[in-house]
């Protein structure tokens, strides 16, 4: 098919846009990756050296690097399913017939996206500060010992979890509740004649219907947790023992804090292989689904 | 009204035409752009009236910048060529601009100044600024780490006097733990700074870097009794496995108790006077660190100011300097922001000689220790500090710790050595 000169010239504008601001800076990252970029490189580009793969190979060979991707995808895998399901759990609540002053709720669920995250990170540290805390006061009543939540290292990330699940989770659920209310009564009345319990309906009729959505705000999600950073950078600064250290946030060391730009782009490139890998095969998995 | 409003024009317009004229007949003026962090950007605005009294072709034209986009700024001012003339710049980061080649040398400068005289400063800090032989900042406040203490909790214990070196500081915090019990500490380290552990490895005859900083030598026997001995104040319980993130606050908890010595900077002295409550105000004092044997080093911080080599007016800058580094601007400076003056004239001013909470840091300036004087400083210490917090909780022993911390220290200098290899062969 010939596309005509005036069709080039309308899209040239964005063509332009997408070239300057997001084709460049991408190529360019990935030039970066095969060079040592560093403090001595900004003062003098002779002290630039070609490396070809040897930033690669060391960031495979890095213990840091592999325990940022572990701790990364501990919080993808433990993550994306807790905020989906608190989201769809959330919105079927809301969406029930029984369920009373609604818009509250949902207002009140939703709220916690909309706050600022360093000031809801001033309040977490608070609600779970070792020896004053709320929940370890809690927690102290049902005569549970009090628990390091941000100083142990195998109870940090896991308490991130939780802080970025209760962050999130509301946006998901009202892009679930809006889809809920698309779903014609009459379905469920017919159902219900032919005798389908709650549960039946539920697995038969509302989850097939939001599946395609389930998928979407899925993939939205795992991209986003993908991207970890601001939650470890306001609450724990990686530590205790790097155990909150994700790949972005090992980035933004690698980058902004010691200044070596090519380790940094190496780990953007490997995040970004990292992130496509699992997108694609979710697509794929949707795709699927909709030509069964 | 239209009388009025245009008599208002008619004076508007003249101002502004006599402000334009004002302009034209000094245009010998130069203006100077300085670049100050944090607080001090916001002290320097009372001294700088004085300072234009007194050199009237100058105009200093500040700019504030906050301490955690600093060294953003600066590097990224330095790769647009958009830097100042005069900056406040921490003294770690000397090195570093040094290595871009952006500072000016000041050799040449002090070396005829009747006010910048290199005999009357703290030999440890001076020397934080000389990398590779050539002055590159005048030091304009100190920072040191001292001992806080509770001299109750101390008293109690049945010690009326700190601890002068490592082995009467092990009976002191042993004994202070026993008298605090289970959920009481003797000392809090927070885990995730570095500067305790960094002036007990200062206090040792070993450099912490070899061969011009080529190599780390974190595996020498100094750093690692260093390392043994930060390392045991955990293991005996005097000290919690806290960062400081949770400590909620430092002030409350040494007012009740929670610890009786800790490890900190000379802001923290208007921190504990106005924040501890008044009846604990008498149970706290400061002292020097403890070495190994006697009183030992501690680090050499604080901040400098540098004329940046890009400056077309190198000679006025130099004059802010002096003015800066006045003993009685000094003394002003101090009273203004609490910081403490990096030369041994100002100390003799009554306000400073008189109080008692800053006499145990200027006996540590007099001990202060330069570390290693290279760009990748900062993130070595960081993983000097977390080889040490795997070792506290138990992750591996010493002796792995220093060895990898060796290997990793050596794998940031290779574009060092490198540098340094080619630098010599062209």
């Amino acid at each position: 098919m010939r596309v005509p000169g005036v069709a080039w010239a309308f899209i040239a504008p964005a063509l332009l846009v997408i070239g300057i601001f997001f084709l460049l800076p991408v190529a360019a990252g990935f030039a970066l990756s095969l060079t040592d970029f560093d403090i001595y490189a900004l003062a003098d580009l002779r002290n630039l050296r070609f490396v070809g793969l040897d930033n690669y190979l060391h960031l495979l060979g890095a213990p840091l690097f592999w325990q940022a991707l572990g701790n990364t995808l501990y919080f993808v895998v433990v993550g994306v399913p807790l905020s989906l399901g608190l989201s769809l759990g959330a919105a079927l609540l809301l969406h029930a017939r029984v369920a009373r002053f609604t818009p509250f709720f949902r207002t009140a669920l939703f709220a916690p996206v909309v706050t600022t995250l360093v000031a809801v990170a001033v309040v977490w540290r608070y609600l779970f500060q070792t020896r004053y805390g709320m929940v370890n006061y809690a927690l102290g009543h049902i005569g549970i010992e009090p628990l390091d939540w941000l100083g142990d290292p195998r109870l940090a990330m896991p308490t991130i979890i939780l802080l970025a699940v209760w962050k999130n989770f509301g946006y998901n659920m009202v892009i679930i509740l809006a889809n809920l209310q698309t779903i014609p009564e009459e379905v469920y009345e017919a159902a219900r004649i032919d005798g389908a319990s709650s549960f039946q309906q539920l697995v038969h009729i509302t989850l097939p219907i939001l599946w395609p959505t389930l998928m979407l705000v899925g993939i939205l999600t795992t991209a986003g947790y993908f991207q970890l950073f601001a939650e470890p950078y306001v609450m724990t600064q990686g530590g205790p023992l790097r155990s909150t250290v994700s790949v972005l946030y090992f980035m933004y060391e690698e980058g902004f804090k010691w200044w070596n730009l090519g380790t940094a782009s190496t780990a953007a490139v490997l995040l970004f292989a990292l992130m496509f890998a699992v997108t694609w095969t979710f697509m794929r998995m949707t795709k699927r689904e909709g030509t069964a | 009204m239209g009388g009025l409003r245009g008599t208002l024009r008619f004076f508007l317009g003249a101002s502004v035409l006599l402000l334009g004229a004002c302009s034209h007949s000094t245009s010998e003026q130069q203006t100077i752009r300085f670049w100050a962090m944090g607080r001090e950007g916001e002290v320097v605005a009372q001294l700088l009236p004085e300072f234009e009294r007194k050199n009237p072709g100058i105009r200093v034209e500040v700019q504030q910048l906050p301490w955690t986009a600093a060294h953003e700024k600066l590097l990224t001012a330095f790769a647009s060529g958009a830097l100042p003339d005069v900056c406040q710049l921490g003294n770690t980061w000397v090195p570093e601009l040094t290595a871009l080649d952006a500072l000016a040398d000041l050799n040449p400068l002090a070396a005829s100044s009747p006010v910048v005289d290199a005999r009357d400063y703290f030999p440890g800090i001076w020397d934080t600024n000389v990398v590779a032989g050539k002055l590159r900042g005048i030091p304009w406040y100190v920072d040191t780490r001292v001992l806080f203490y509770r001299s109750d909790l101390l008293k109690k214990a049945g010690f009326d006097k700190p601890p002068r070196s490592w082995d009467e500081w092990e009976h002191v915090l042993a004994a202070v733990k026993k008298q605090a019990g289970a959920s009481r500490y003797a000392i809090l380290l927070p885990l995730n700074e570095f500067e305790p552990l960094l002036a007990l490895g200062l206090q040792q005859p070993e450099p912490l870097l070899s061969d011009d900083g080529r190599w780390g030598r974190f595996s020498s026997p100094g750093f690692r009794r260093a390392l043994e001995f930060y390392v045991q104040m955990f293991r005996k319980d005097w000290a919690p496995s806290l960062s400081n993130a949770a400590i909620a606050n430092v002030w409350t908890e040494f007012g009740r108790g929670y610890f009786s010595f800790y490890i900190t900077g000379p802001w923290n002295i208007e921190e504990f006077k106005q924040r501890l409550p008044a009846e604990r105000q008498r149970d706290w004092m400061t002292a020097p660190l403890p070495g190994p044997n006697g009183p030992g080093a501690s680090t050499a911080g604080g901040s400098s100011l540098v004329i940046f080599r890009s400056s077309q007016h190198a000679q006025a800058a130099w004059r802010l300097i002096e003015y800066f580094s006045e003993p009685a601007v000094q003394v002003r400076f101090h009273e203004l922001s609490g910081n403490l003056p990096p030369r041994r004239t100002p100390w003799r001013n009554k306000k400073l000689a008189g109080d008692v909470y800053v006499k145990a840091f200027f006996e540590q300036l007099e001990r202060a220790r330069t570390a290693p004087k290279v760009p990748e400083w900062e993130r070595i210490v960081n993983e000097m500090q977390l080889a040490a917090e795997q070792v506290v909780a138990g992750e591996i022993d010493i002796e792995q710790a220093t060895t990898v911390l060796d290997a990793r220290v050596d794998a940031i200098l290779e574009k060092r050595r490198w540098m340094l290899a080619r630098k010599k062969s062209p």
